[in-house]
């Protein structure tokens, strides 16, 4: 049995909000990236995280999943306060948490099974091979990608990639998905495919996910709220339909495009 | 490299250094991947350093002949080579060829997993990424260093013999009778713990680099090269100390 990682008093003052972020600062050097984000992940709500290169995002996401240290501000993930937490109350806190990188990042040196097994048997201590294989074909079946059980990640197209590293998240039943660019380098039809799949893993699993994502029909296909993020600040905040109406002038090169 | 950046550095290799032991002596043990690090260890270098160790046994032999014969002590040359070649040559070659095979490999393989994320895929999915991709590492050169110097010292032996046996027709029995009569528990025993010494200096410095490179594949390249430039240079620090060492016991 896993050690739970001690409950922060007064977490979230919205019982719905399984991550709350506020006034969040983060620099790497001289160069601020994120200057007082504040946002809120309410239960089975599809977040998207829309932005240009270089605006924060992906730093935003890795500081809400222990992978950066933010400089201030607070981030609490499913009532635990993230920058507070030891290695191992961190480790017990990830295991709810799916995390879709930007490269997939698969290991290259094991096959897809072996990827997905990987968490099962280092978290779980799962060997038995019947198990193993039931829980492993279920997941590949949630993304479409179970006759690719036995290839290697450099025999996978980019969007079989995609699919694998979801996979391989979902293999541990998380509570909340962030997606990191899900579909950057994605041919259009792919990235309808991957958008499909965002929304399908919110109905089988219930899952919250935030989605970083600069690529607009990835935005509106899969968000049920959007926020803007501009030099490292959330600007505005709505549906797609709102911000669209509201004719920002940052939002104007997504809309226009 | 400012002096606050040299000292930066410092205080990061310490606490690697220090999050190594601390890993490396709490359960739960990696033992299952230390044995496959152990084989992949061995694996890569055994021919590698065979055939080296080959060569310098006949090179060494022949370059020494010459000398000895000019004082009459030809007959001496099983006893000095064997000493030389327990004692130094034997593990410097294996530590210089395990710091350019393994070192390139370690900081190469663990430097492209940073930049392809996989290192923080396995850290954001809580596998202890530390502990699976360095210590065994780490644990695996440490352990295997020995063994592979005791296999470079038998096979450098052989070639000493090969060459003496060409030239002066000695026997393999009378070769090796005076190879054991030379050689003591001293010279074999600090022989592997300075090995020992080489391939943790190999290990924790080739993860280290790759552990913490820089993005990009020009990070890869840059973490695979000062793997295997540091590495040697620490063998040679390795190597001095440990002569230094030795001498305080011998007198």
């Amino acid at each position: 049995m896993k050690e739970q990682p001690a409950m922060v008093e007064n977490a979230t003052e919205d019982a719905t909000s399984v991550v709350r972020v506020r006034n969040l600062y983060k620099s790497f050097g001289d160069r601020k990236v994120l200057s007082g984000v504040n946002l809120d992940l309410k239960e089975r709500e599809n977040l998207v995280i829309l932005g240009k290169s270089g605006t924060g995002k992906s730093v935003l996401i890795k500081c809400m999943a222990g992978l950066l240290k933010p400089d201030s501000g607070e981030i609490n993930v499913l009532g635990y306060d993230v920058p507070s937490l030891s290695l191992k109350e961190l480790n017990t806190l990830r295991l709810q948490i799916g995390f879709s990188f930007q490269g997939s990042a698969l290991y290259d040196s094991m096959s897809v099974r072996e990827n997905l097994e990987f968490p099962l048997k280092r978290n779980l201590g799962i060997y038995e091979r019947s198990k193993l294989n039931k829980l492993v074909m279920t997941s590949l079946e949630d993304v479409g990608l179970e006759s690719a059980i036995n290839m290697n990640p450099a025999e996978l197209s980019g969007g079989m990639k995609k699919r694998v590293g979801i996979a391989r998240t979902l293999i541990l039943n998380p509570k909340i998905m962030l997606y990191d660019e899900p579909t950057a380098g994605l041919d259009p039809e792919t990235a309808t495919e991957i958008n499909e799949l965002i929304l399908s893993v919110r109905e089988k699993y219930h899952t919250a996910s935030i989605i970083i994502t600069h690529d607009l029909s990835c935005a509106r296909q899969v968000s049920d709220r959007i926020v803007a993020l501009f030099d490292g600040i959330n600007k505005l905040e709505g549906t797609f339909e709102e911000l669209k109406q509201q004719n920002a002038q940052e939002l104007q090169s997504f809309f226009n495009y | 490299m400012s002096f606050k950046n040299f000292l930066t550095r410092v205080a990061h290799v310490y606490r690697f250094n220090m999050r190594f032991f601390k890993n490396a002596f709490a359960p739960p043990f990696e033992v299952k991947e230390i044995l496959r690090q152990c084989f992949l260890v061995g694996n890569k270098s055994l021919f590698l350093i065979a055939f080296t160790s080959f060569l310098a046994g006949i090179v060494f032999t022949k370059q020494s002949r010459p000398s000895l014969a000019s004082f009459g002590a030809e007959s001496w040359l099983p006893s000095m080579v064997s000493q030389a070649v327990v004692r130094s040559l034997g593990p410097l070659i294996t530590g210089l060829i395990c710091a350019g095979k393994l070192g390139s490999n370690i900081g190469a393989e663990l430097a492209s997993m940073k930049v392809t994320e996989q290192i923080d895929a396995m850290e954001v999915s809580g596998t202890r990424p530390f502990s699976y991709l360095v210590v065994s590492r780490v644990v695996a050169t440490t352990l295997m260093l020995p063994i592979l110097v005791i296999f470079a010292d038998i096979v450098a032996l052989l070639g000493s013999f090969v060459m003496t046996n060409a030239i002066n027709n000695t026997g393999f029995v009378l070769y090796f009778n005076e190879v054991a009569a030379v050689v003591s528990l001293m010279d074999i025993s600090s022989s592997l713990i300075k090995s020992a010494f080489f391939g943790f200096s190999i290990g924790i410095v080739s993860c280290y680099a790759g552990y913490n490179s820089d993005k990009g594949t020009t990070g890869v390249g840059k973490s695979a090269n000062t793997a295997v430039v540091v590495s040697m240079i620490f063998i040679f620090v390795v190597d001095l100390m440990g002569l230094q060492i030795l001498n305080l016991f011998r007198r």
